[in-house]
């Protein structure tokens, strides 16, 4: 432990650093907006302007801005592809759009919805809120983070491009082998499919890791586990599962990519393979996917009815352990998927046993969430009026779910339109609902501005008349017999007047979203400035401006309650202090009580996180042309990482200059 | 500033300050934050930190939980195509066992150079963190080319069967984090060898031996399913 | 195309009907939650003051706990999880009467999916007594049916929803399932599990006949291909085996022993063309041969380039294949 750090005399280090870095008096941060501290932490963590500045950036919140940005986009393109869906299917024997197309609109429509549209809002909500709420100044690693984000880009602009030339992956969002298999899946539609596989579950998983970091490792001084915010849990929650899961459907992406550039024979039930393994993957996967997006929209609910009831939450700890409980159910319900594949009797008590359980702990919340504003007292506001829709629609859709979780009941159903519905109420209700009230209730975070109140109330109500409208039909046409992914049907099934109330509904709902996109540009150009906190809400992302500065807080909060803004303890220190303005410094805490243990200095804007996604989606395309880009593809990767990886001098002038040993 | 109220930690009468004087004996080599009036200086905090204390030791636990999860399924992807094969393997012998073996003794020998880099590194010993990062570097090299090796004993190909494309893609999978993390090797010590160095280089080596353990223990279970399985 | 019933609340079958009520036990415990939260969230918001983002927070519970909003949520637990297992119990209930359809005296029929059409091969001990016919089953009501699945190509599924649940065709898999129809009728199922283009045409119509009635059919059946009776009908048959349908249909009977499309043996005697596509009238029939790809883009068959009169002669000919 004694010896030297290096052979160069450590002073002289110092000296070297400190000229480099070029500034004279060491500044640390503090409080007070309008301190030298503040102005130094702004240059310190002000990025580059332009085009250059624009693709380095590391901000957490200019990264998750572009997730819930770009994920809206896709939201709302592949809403288009169910709008055009909806109208082919209005009428019997239609003949709006053949076959061929409707496959791949309905491939397109749910994989972007689940890949690129759920799991990435969510995150990127999460990647914004999360180091805000839990008081620190970014992510652990952010630079993953944008790279993550570049890749989710390129992957699904290349799905999206595919589908305007004609290459739209059409096997289904769960690409079913043999007929996403090499035999049966015809030119490179299912390739596209299988990269963006890889390209956004990579980027889930590196998001996970990163925002789990952050939870457990970077929260406020004295924000213990006990004290962390639901959102928090939720988030750590849904990372932990992302972390067990996603490895699932990526090793069956390639298995299935394997099948078709190495002509291996995993699905190959002629040459020793199984269909069902891919099955068995994809749902390992699948059905904890719901969860990724379900428990973070939990989380803005446990975040949201507490701020507008006035009160704490009713049995925070009973809600982050059910949350918990979820979290590992999830994994146990998988076959529920694949009831109609002839199972063993045991195996399908289990399952029925394990998707009815998982009610339990969801209904904990409800109730909690019910004896919260029980107790409270009301500002009925829009972002409320999402969440008690969400009661209306997440219920019912939990109904059905319970249903479906009869096995025999789920013979009949299974992949019937009842399906439909129940997957688009607990998907849309359990996950859009709550995010529409995130929207309108973190919003002015974002932007400083206040969402027009009256328009969110048209957008509510023209929401959830379509919203039901569409798809409360959809359960008695399943049980009437019809088929899921059928493009037709025709006019003596008698499916004809409800496929019609339902594409009626389906207007309904466009004409909401679209009021909603008007309230976002109107609020923009001239809405009503929101104020630091313009809910009175508890959590730390409110202690700060709207929006944020690029360093978040000018001293980092110090936590003494689990309503940090609500209720502080008397004689407790209010904020860190000691960290350098100078360089982007942040504060490690322990993973229980959060104590002060490290100081951290963060990673620096860097170019190289944008170039590894362009090599990689580079690699990944090669791959599928020819087997040896297998190979040779990996090389630009390599160097990008390593590049990226590579201390610069400044940096480890920084790193010396701070540098205190353990 | 308001001067120090003394070395006291956050002072509160809930929890917190009991649980700190926990953590502080626990390392008692780190400086406390300093409460000082409203405020908690934390200047005096290092600046880097090894284990658990290192933000990079959580993200390299999650990557190698989540590679994990992939040789766990692959396992379950090879034993269910096996379950479902009346011969395994029936299109060829089973692997020769010499080089896969050869691979398991070099990879457990490997840990000894891995473990004296991660100690070196633990005391700032730039010297021996040089000598045992090299000699980790041949050690993996070596494994390397004893891979080369073991797939041109497995006797069949990955487009022949099944059983071909499983035992190609669990080797391939285990070589991938292979020769990954023999590239993190190379950047890691050439960064050892190109002064000046800061602490935070040796959390990185420290880490890198650190997930060398996951590459060995991994090809336990991977060299029991494509050497020994077969052989049941 | 001709209607047939398709409906999970009208069970014509010992199963369907379990299911149904099943159904009738879900529908009135689940209708009843539902309700009773969606009250609870109604009396919340009435009795609730209202507030506004002044308002004081009241962090009171911080420090105190809350009694009775806890014994109330414990409350409603208990009841969901004790509707819950009562669910349970009725799910294994079903699940247990499903797979205790007596079997004796079962008919076996092998039923193989390839995209876009159903081929069912009635087998009996006696080789001689076996027949293939196609999308289209015909069974006898009251006597359990064993359905071996089998899939061609890619998955399909199974699904009759008058009759029973559904259940996969997966290729390298096959699997059975058994059901019993109880009501003479014609009941539509389907394919329900994707498997591409036109998975919306792969209808399977299940025809439950009296007893005397399936005898009589499953001896038609059995018997080769009527001769031809007319000139007209003599020159189709021969047009048949010099264009290109014998190359992928089967004619028992004839030189026709394509297996790559449904045996046509009897095509005369079925209700549709194309897997429930076009009603099987002689109209639809001539407009089908010469375009099938205007009624089910995608399908195996291709157009044919016919003279009308070769047209009229296969038609005549097909239509005589009773």
């Amino acid at each position: 432990m004694s010896r030297l750090l290096a052979a160069l005399d450590p002073r002289e280090l110092r000296k070297a650093a400190r000229a480099s870095v070029g500034r004279g008096e060491a500044i640390y941060d503090g409080p007070g907006w309008g301190s030298p501290a503040a102005s130094a932490l702004d240059r310190t963590w002000r990025e580059k302007p332009g085009v250059r500045g624009w693709l380095e950036t590391v901000d957490h919140k200019r990264t998750g801005k572009r997730f819930v940005f770009t994920s809206f986009v896709f939201f709302c393109a592949a809403g288009i592809l169910a709008a055009i869906m909806r109208s082919q299917l209005a009428f019997p024997d239609s003949h709006l759009v053949g076959p061929d197309l409707y496959d791949q609109m309905f491939t397109m429509h749910g994989t972007t919805m689940m890949f690129i549209f759920a799991v990435p809002v969510m995150q990127g909500m999460a990647v914004y809120l999360i180091p805000l709420m839990v008081g620190t100044r970014n992510t652990a690693f952010p630079r993953m983070t944008a790279c993550a984000f570049w890749l989710y880009l390129l992957g699904s602009l290349s799905l999206w491009v595919g589908f305007a030339l004609n290459t739209g992956a059409d096997a289904g969002w769960f690409a079913y082998v043999p007929l996403a298999g090499p035999e049966y899946g015809i030119g490179k539609r299912s390739d596209l499919w299988n990269n963006l596989i890889n390209l956004t579950e990579a980027m889930g998983l590196m998001v996970a890791v990163d925002l789990a970091t952050v939870i457990l490792k970077m929260r406020a001084p004295g924000m213990s586990l006990r004290r962390m915010p639901v959102f928090a849990w939720s988030i750590l929650v849904t990372s932990v599962m992302i972390i067990f899961a996603m490895p699932s459907v990526m090793l069956a992406a390639n298995l299935a990519q394997f099948d078709r550039t190495f002509a291996t024979h995993f699905f190959n039930p002629a040459e020793g393979g199984d269909v069902l393994i891919w099955q068995h993957l994809f749902w390992f996967f699948g059905h904890p996917e719901v969860y990724f997006i379900f428990i973070p929209a939990l989380g803005f609910i446990s975040t949201i009815i507490p701020t507008f009831a006035r009160r704490p939450l009713f049995g925070h700890t009973a809600v982050v352990l059910s949350m918990i409980a979820t979290g590992f159910l999830a994994f146990g319900l998988w076959v529920h998927h694949m009831f109609a594949t002839n199972l063993p009797e045991l195996g399908k008590g289990f399952f029925t046993a394990m998707s009815m359980m998982i009610a339990i702990p969801t209904a904990v919340q409800i109730f909690c969430w019910i004896a919260t504003l029980w107790s409270g007292r009301i500002n009925l506001r829009a972002p409320i009026l999402f969440v008690l829709g969400f009661f209306f629609i997440l219920v019912l859709g939990g109904m059905t779910g319970i249903m479906i979780g009869a096995v025999p009941f789920d013979l009949q159903v299974h992949d019937s339109y009842f399906i439909v519905a129940h997957l688009h109420y607990v998907l849309l209700g359990g996950a859009v609902f709550p995010l529409f009230a995130a929207f309108y209730y973190w919003f002015p975070k974002f932007t400083g501005r206040l969402l027009d109140e009256r328009l969110g109330r048209w957008q509510f109500w023209t929401f959830f008349v379509g919203f039901n409208v569409t798809f409360f039909p959809m359960h008695l046409l399943g049980l009437a017999g019809m088929p899921r992914r059928i493009y037709t049907y025709a006019a003596d099934t008698g499916w004809g007047t409800l496929n019609l109330v339902a594409t009626i509904g389906a207007a309904i709902i466009a004409v909401s979203v679209l009021l909603f996109v008007v309230n976002v540009i109107r609020t923009r150009a001239g809405g009503e400035a929101a104020g630091d906190d313009p809910w009175g809400a508890a959590t730390l992302e409110w202690a700060t401006h709207s929006p944020p500065p690029a360093f978040n807080f000018v001293a980092l909060p110090v936590v003494a309650s689990r309503e940090p803004l609500w209720a502080r303890e008397a004689d407790e220190p209010t904020h860190v202090s000691g960290l350098s303005a100078q360089v982007r410094e942040g504060l490690v805490t322990t993973v229980l009580d959060a104590l002060p243990d490290v100081r951290y200095a963060y990673p620096s804007p860097s170019i190289w996180p944008a170039v590894a996604a362009v090599t990689v989606v580079v690699w990944l395309f090669w791959s599928n042309v020819t087997p040896s880009g297998m190979w040779y593809g990996l090389i630009p990767p390599a160097i990008a990482f390593i590049l990226w990886y590579w201390p610069t001098r400044r940096e480890t002038a920084e790193q010396l200059l701070l540098q205190r040993r353990p | 500033m308001t001067p120090s109220t003394g070395a006291h930690p956050i002072q509160s009468s809930a929890s917190p300050a009991k649980a700190w004087r926990r953590e502080r004996e626990a390392t008692p080599a780190s400086i406390p934050a300093i409460r000082r009036g409203d405020a908690l200086d934390v200047s005096m905090l290092p600046s880097y930190g090894f284990g658990t204390r290192s933000l990079m030791w959580w993200g390299t636990l999650a990557m190698s939980t989540i590679e994990g999860m992939g040789f766990v399924l692959m396992i379950l992807v090879y034993f269910d195509m096996q379950s479902r094969a009346r011969i395994w393997p029936n299109e060829a012998p089973p692997p020769d066992l010499l080089w896969g073996s050869v691979n398991m003794v070099l990879a457990l020998l490997s840990i000894i150079p891995n473990l004296l880099a991660n100690k070196a590194a633990d005391d700032h010993d730039l010297r021996k963190v040089r000598i045992w990062l090299v000699v980790v570097l041949v050690v993996v090299f070596a494994l390397m080319g004893v891979r080369w090796l073991e797939f041109h004993a497995l006797h069949i190909r990955w487009d022949t069967s099944g059983y071909g494309s499983a035992v190609w893609v669990l080797l391939g999978l285990h070589t991938f984090n292979l020769v990954t993390n023999f590239a993190d090797f190379v950047v890691v010590t050439a960064v050892m060898f190109k002064p000046p160095i800061d602490g935070k280089r040796y959390v990185d080596v420290a880490e890198n031996t650190g997930y060398w353990w996951f590459i060995v223990l991994s090809w336990i279970p991977v060299y029991l399913v494509v050497y020994w399985a077969p052989r049941l | 195309m001709t209607g047939g019933l398709h409906d999970v609340e009208a069970p014509a079958g010992a199963q369907a009907q379990a299911i149904a009520q099943l159904w009738h036990v879900l529908l009135p415990v689940c209708t009843i939650v539902f309700v009773a939260v969606l009250v609870a969230v109604f009396v919340a918001l009435r009795r609730a003051p209202r507030a506004t983002r002044e308002t004081a927070p009241d962090v009171s519970s911080l420090s105190q706990p809350e009694p009775a909003l806890a014994r109330a949520v414990w409350a409603g637990v208990i009841v969901c999880a004790v509707l819950l297992l009562g669910l349970l119990a009725a799910s294994v209930f079903t699940d247990r009467a499903l797979a205790r359809l007596p079997l004796e005296d079962a008919l076996h029929i092998r039923l193989t999916g390839y995209q876009w059409w159903w081929e069912a091969q009635y087998d009996d001990p006696a080789p001689s007594r076996i027949f293939t016919t196609a999308n289209e089953l015909h069974v006898p009501v009251g006597r359990p049916v064993i359905v071996t699945l089998v899939g061609a190509d890619v998955i399909h599924s199974f699904w009759v929803p008058s009759l029973h649940g559904k259940k996969d065709l997966i290729p390298g898999r096959p699997q059975t399932i058994s059901f019993r129809a109880d009501r003479p009728g014609v009941y539509r199922g389907t394919c329900a599990e994707y498997c591409g283009y036109q998975h919306a045409h792969m209808v399977l119509y299940v025809i439950a006949d009296t007893p005397n009635d399936f005898a009589y059919w499953a001896a038609r059946q059995r018997a080769p291909a009527a001769k031809p009776a007319s000139a007209l009908a003599q020159q189709g048959a021969e047009l048949f085996l010099q264009k290109s349908c014998a190359m992928c249909h089967a004619i028992d009977g004839t030189g026709a022993q394509g297996r790559n499309a449904p045996n046509l043996t009897h095509v005369a005697s079925r209700m549709t063309i194309g897997a429930g596509t076009l009603a099987n009238s002689v109209t639809n029939r001539a407009a089908w041969i010469l375009d099938p790809q205007q009624f089910k883009p995608g399908a195996n068959m291709p157009s044919q380039n016919m003279a009308p009169d070769e047209l009229a002669a296969i038609n005549a000919y097909l239509g005589t294949l009773q």
